[in-house]
């Protein structure tokens, strides 16, 4: 069987570009690695003093900061404690609560969540991740339920 | 004195043939001329905000906690600081509308027909690269519009088949809008995008100085053919349009100073009304529109799979149009653009004017 021979010239070639080609992709690959931020650069929290008692009128709802994630808390016209996360499933906004229409919107795209976490209307596809509410002396404690 | 220095250069660099080529060179002259300038726009309007934007590195801080106060600052305290500002913004918002104009014109003159597929193909990512300049400038003063705005948005790219949360974290620098994703944005801002846009500005602009500007399908049977001198006939022209852009740039940054808005607070509820930059708003309100749920698909993402595959049929639009590809007329393109333009006015007009909640 006859073999194919390379010329030198050839073989310089196909070393040089492979060796660019190696360049570039470990260029490339430490480039990439170097913009993904690094994991563990945010806190986990799993349970944080929301609001004290009395601070929340009946038929309000408030903004607090659970880790780095916005949650709502809501004293609902009831006089129920309900706690969800606050960022919309749907293009991550903070949603708030509307005490006229006693359900929790989301102004960006108009998505109405009702005082469990569910879709009512608009683009949202899934519900709000709803949190425990738990008071401890003058304190009230919204956690994960994990 | 200027003779001998021009001699000095002429003999090492042969300046002279290259001017000659610029003599040469001749621009058509048709009913639809008017659309020529708006390449030359576009370009004057990045040349200013390259100016003003370096104006404004030297008093702007890239931070969360600093972000706002540093804008303010230049606002409030810098002479002529907020002129500078005022003009950096509007003139962002003129080059977009420019870049606008200037690609569906040469979508409707069909400029993109051989042998110039290249011109538009690189036309399209300076199209892009602009809007990227627009998002990324959009946060830099860090108040409640630019935060929740940067939210969506991207939200938006993250809503992307498999590789998309891995985009968004890459963008925001982390899970959430923050001080990693200002600094990150002021990177992109600052160089990455406008070495990208100078590399594709200089690919563009020297493929249409070697092909010379298009003529319309209606030209090229037209027997009483017109043209003027590239140089220095329509440079003039382009010369007198650009000052007058920039008379109308100045009276804008005095008369309606950019505001800078309340400062962003990651743990505030998104406010009413909240809404991108105008040139967004039209795909904003297309996600705003469509259910939520469409067959087993998020809405969402068929609604960001069709903005991705609008873009490629953009880039890839000269090999799609295999009718101009063989000097023919079509007007089912044509439509189509008319529809898009529509699409997106009506939107537009839906976010701005129709119900807001």
């Amino acid at each position: 069987m006859a073999q194919k021979k390379i010329t030198r010239r050839q073989f310089i070639n196909y070393i040089l570009s492979g060796s660019l080609l190696g360049l570039a992709a470990s260029a490339a690959y430490s480039i990439l690695r170097y913009i993904t931020p690094p994991e563990g650069t945010e806190t986990a929290v799993s349970s944080v003093v929301a609001a004290r008692k009395g601070e929340l009128v009946l038929n309000s709802g408030k903004i607090f900061r659970f880790g780095d994630k916005p949650g709502i808390l809501i004293n609902t016209a009831g006089g129920e404690l309900v706690a969800f996360n606050a960022v919309c499933t749907h293009l991550n906004c903070t949603v708030q609560y509307d005490p006229q229409g006693r359900y929790i919107l989301c102004a960006c795209h108009n998505g109405h969540f009702d005082l469990t976490g569910k879709v009512i209307s608009g683009p949202p596809p899934r519900p709000l991740e709803q949190y425990k509410v738990n008071t401890r002396g003058d304190e009230i404690i919204v956690s994960k339920n994990i | 004195m200027f003779q001998k220095i021009y001699n000095w250069f002429d003999e090492r660099y042969q300046i002279t043939s290259s001017r000659d080529f610029f003599a040469k060179k001749t621009v058509p002259v048709h009913k639809h001329f008017v659309w020529y300038y708006f390449g030359g726009i576009t370009l004057f309007l990045f040349i200013v905000q390259v100016v003003t934007g370096i104006l404004l590195l030297f008093y702007y801080k890239p931070s969360a906690a600093e972000a706002f106060e540093s804008v303010k600052f230049i606002m409030t305290r810098v002479e002529f600081g907020w002129l500078i500002r005022s003009i950096h913004s509007w003139s962002a918002n003129l080059m977009v509308f420019s870049a606008f104009v200037h690609l569906f014109s040469a979508f409707f003159l069909k400029s993109y027909r051989p042998p110039r597929e290249a011109t538009w193909i690189t036309g399209s990512f300076l199209f892009f690269i602009v809007m990227g300049l627009g998002f990324t400038g959009y946060l830099l003063p860090w108040n409640e519009l630019s935060f929740f705005a940067t939210k969506v948005g991207t939200q938006i790219a993250g809503a992307v088949p498999v590789v998309g949360s891995y985009i968004r974290t890459i963008l925001r620098g982390g899970e959430e809008i923050s001080d990693a994703t200002i600094t990150r944005f002021f990177a992109l801002h600052v160089m990455v995008l406008p070495i990208a846009a100078a590399a594709f500005m200089g690919l563009h602009l020297i493929m249409v100085q070697l092909q010379g500007m298009s003529e319309p399908l209606s030209q090229i049977s037209n027997p009483d053919k017109k043209s003027m001198k590239f140089f220095p006939n329509f440079l003039l022209r382009d010369v007198i349009v650009w000052l007058i852009i920039f008379a109308g740039l100045l009276a804008l940054s005095v008369i309606f100073p950019w505001e800078l808005g309340k400062k962003a607070d990651p743990f505030s509820p998104t406010p009413l009304g909240i809404k991108p930059e105008w040139y967004f708003v039209w795909m904003f309100q297309t996600l705003k529109i469509i259910p939520a749920k469409i067959l087993l698909f998020d809405g969402e993402v068929l609604g960001i799979l069709g903005f991705g595959a609008a873009g490629l049929a953009l880039v890839m639009l000269p090999f799609i149009d295999i009718w101009a590809r063989k000097e023919k007329r079509n007007p089912l393109l044509s439509i189509l653009g008319i529809c898009v333009i529509l699409y997106i006015l009506l939107m537009t007009y839906l976010a701005y004017f129709g119900p807001q909640k």
